[in-house]
């Protein structure tokens, strides 16, 4: 059971002064000590948070409102900008930089009374998936320590299944939210491209990059949405959020008649026996509660992998490219001329990933590749997002696993990119094409977790929100 | 097939500004070529008539007034971070010989 109550739950209770915002910092705080052994956690911010909560106390007294949040303690990837500890997107590059100023999705959930209270860790610069790319350490898999959480929002899905916080934030480029809480037990939510404004927020690949929250429950990822989606000034691509909102989902109705597919394509690619087993299980179901489940396949959709291998790289390689070693972050100190100066303090500054992407990115980028890589990518993720749009002609939904394979050890896959790439190969779809998908518990296969993906047409979180809780429901 | 040599991948260190190892240039140089080899497989995908997708979403130019703004924090803040200052400004290493 959890130490937490629904988020909505947790915010009456502040407002009513039946609980202290005080007393929910100090619990999480202790219960972040307690589970220091998983390294879930990069840092506190526990003196910001103090203050934080305290204010909000003296503003309940006086009989103020708060807020939807109010006290609501959280944990943000350490690829968030957020006051009170550094911000370093677990890169030796960024270690010791602290944010001028904070994310728009943070500000959005403290003016709503919530509260950060620790950064959590990631692969550097959210490459990975598995958190064995962090420069700083690798997190454990709460359900069985030998292994990865998952990644790259692993140390945000660790904190949440070890029960740290009512929620936390998570960015998914390829996976990064969905991957994670498939591994560790729980709900992560990637929203539509463009619903939650990413000012603020160390970027990887600005095409496919979406802000999201993790969680125990969907009806708590539908009020942390609610709460940080619309459009933002400071981000030219965010999007109008739905006119309703997303959160009180409990106008969902049944899923009687609604039409849900199941991606042909999805059920080969080294999906596990056992995973697939949870997947029936689900739709089984979910077709006995009225559903009509159809097979429906996307003929182009086992080369997405391949797409976000040559996309991804690309963005990186130009989005890394500001860290040179002369306005922030780390600058080697016997560099004797810029050129030298570059070169040394990326050389020493980057992890083996990110170096991985960004050499491969330069290549697909440079004269003579440009055209046989980039473009022709490009080219097929249209084709994608076209397969993507046929089938929601046909369907309310997809549904499919998250990953191939429940968690997998620490180690395992470390010397081999390819393979290590190859846990995204579910997911990666949907960030190709935008729409919006969740990762919710769907069973325990040989004592570890194992998740359900179900996915919506663009702009359709709502519906992807009402659908993934009337399936949480029916799961039990 | 396309084989990257370690030439090819000193070169692209050096338009990527980055200092490699001997040890790093050998490993590079293998594994760009096995991820190389994987992305070959879009070649066999028939895009005729289809245009790429560049962006992640379909709006086109975002407008808005070139106005100054006050986010709120001060130019120490971001100094703070800064490696090399010299009286409020940065300092970088010579550019010309």
């Amino acid at each position: 059971m959890s130490q937490w109550a629904s988020i909505t739950d947790i915010s009456t209770s502040v407002q009513s002064g039946s609980v202290t915002a005080t007393e929910l910092v100090e619990r999480a705080l202790s219960a972040i000590t307690d589970a220091t052994e998983f390294q879930a956690i990069i840092a506190t911010t526990e003196v910001r948070a103090r203050e934080r909560a305290a204010s909000i106390d003296e503003r309940v007294k006086k009989g103020e409102m708060i807020g939807r949040l109010a006290g609501v303690p959280f944990i943000a990837k350490d690829n968030f900008l957020v006051f009170g500890a550094e911000t370093t997107a677990a890169s030796n590059i960024l270690k010791g930089f602290t944010a001028p100023y904070q994310a728009t999705a943070v500000e959005r959930l403290e003016a709503e009374g919530a509260i950060c209270v620790a950064k959590a860790n990631l692969d550097a610069f959210a490459h990975g998936g598995s958190t064995e790319n962090s420069d700083f350490f690798t997190t454990k898999n709460p359900h069985n320590s030998e292994y990865v959480p998952g990644g790259s929002s692993g140390g945000s899905a660790a904190a949440i299944a070890l029960d740290l916080a009512p929620f936390s934030l998570g960015t998914d480029t390829g996976g990064s939210i969905r991957q994670p809480a498939s591994f560790t037990g729980i709900v992560g939510l990637k929203p539509t491209y463009g619903l939650v404004s990413r000012s603020g927020v160390v970027a990887m690949a600005s095409s496919t990059d979406v802000i999201g929250p993790i969680t125990r429950t969907v009806e708590d990822a539908a009020v942390v949405l609610d709460v940080m989606s619309g459009k933002d000034d400071l981000d030219g691509t965010t999007i109008e959020k739905n006119r309703e909102g997303y959160a009180s989902l409990t106008d969902a109705g049944s899923v009687s008649g609604k039409r849900i597919g199941i991606i042909t394509e999805y059920l080969g690619q080294g999906l596990a026996p056992e995973v697939r087993a949870v997947l029936d299980a689900t739709t089984s179901k979910l077709q006995a509660a009225g559903a009509q489940i159809i097979e429906i396949s996307l003929p182009t959709l086992p080369m997405a992998l391949a797409v976000y291998y040559i996309v991804c790289p690309a963005e990186i390689s130009s989005n890394l490219g500001r860290y040179d070693g002369q306005r922030f972050g780390h600058s080697a100190s016997e560099a004797t001329n810029l050129d030298e100066s570059y070169k040394l303090s990326r050389g020493q500054g980057f992890g083996k990933e990110a170096k991985r992407r960004i050499m491969i990115g330069t290549y697909v980028l440079s004269s003579g590749y440009y055209d046989a890589y980039y473009k022709q990518a490009q080219t097929v993720r249209t084709k994608i997002s076209n397969e993507f749009a046929a089938a929601f002609e046909k369907v309310d939904f997809l549904i499919g696993p998250v990953a191939p394979t429940t968690a997998f050890k620490i180690g395992e896959n470390v010397s081999d990119p390819l393979q290590m790439y190859l846990s995204d190969v579910m997911t990666v779809g949907a960030n190709l094409s935008g729409i919006p998908a969740i990762s919710i518990p769907a069973g325990m296969v040989n004592e570890l977790p194992v998740g359900i993906q179900i996915m919506a047409g663009h702009n359709e979180d709502r519906a992807l929100l009402q659908i993934a809780k009337q399936t949480e429901e029916l799961l039990g | 097939m396309s084989t990257i040599s370690r030439d090819d991948i000193l070169k692209l260190a050096q338009l990527a500004r980055l200092e490699l190892s001997d040890a790093e240039v050998t490993e590079y140089s293998k594994e760009l070529t096995e991820i190389v080899e994987y992305v070959e497989q879009l070649n066999s995908v028939d895009v005729t008539g289809l245009k790429p997708t560049f962006y992640g979403s379909s709006q086109t130019n975002v407008y808005r007034e070139d106005i100054i703004k006050d986010y709120g924090y001060a130019t120490e803040e971001l100094r703070k971070n800064v490696p090399s200052v010299e009286s409020d400004h940065i300092k970088v290493r010579r550019m010309i010989g």
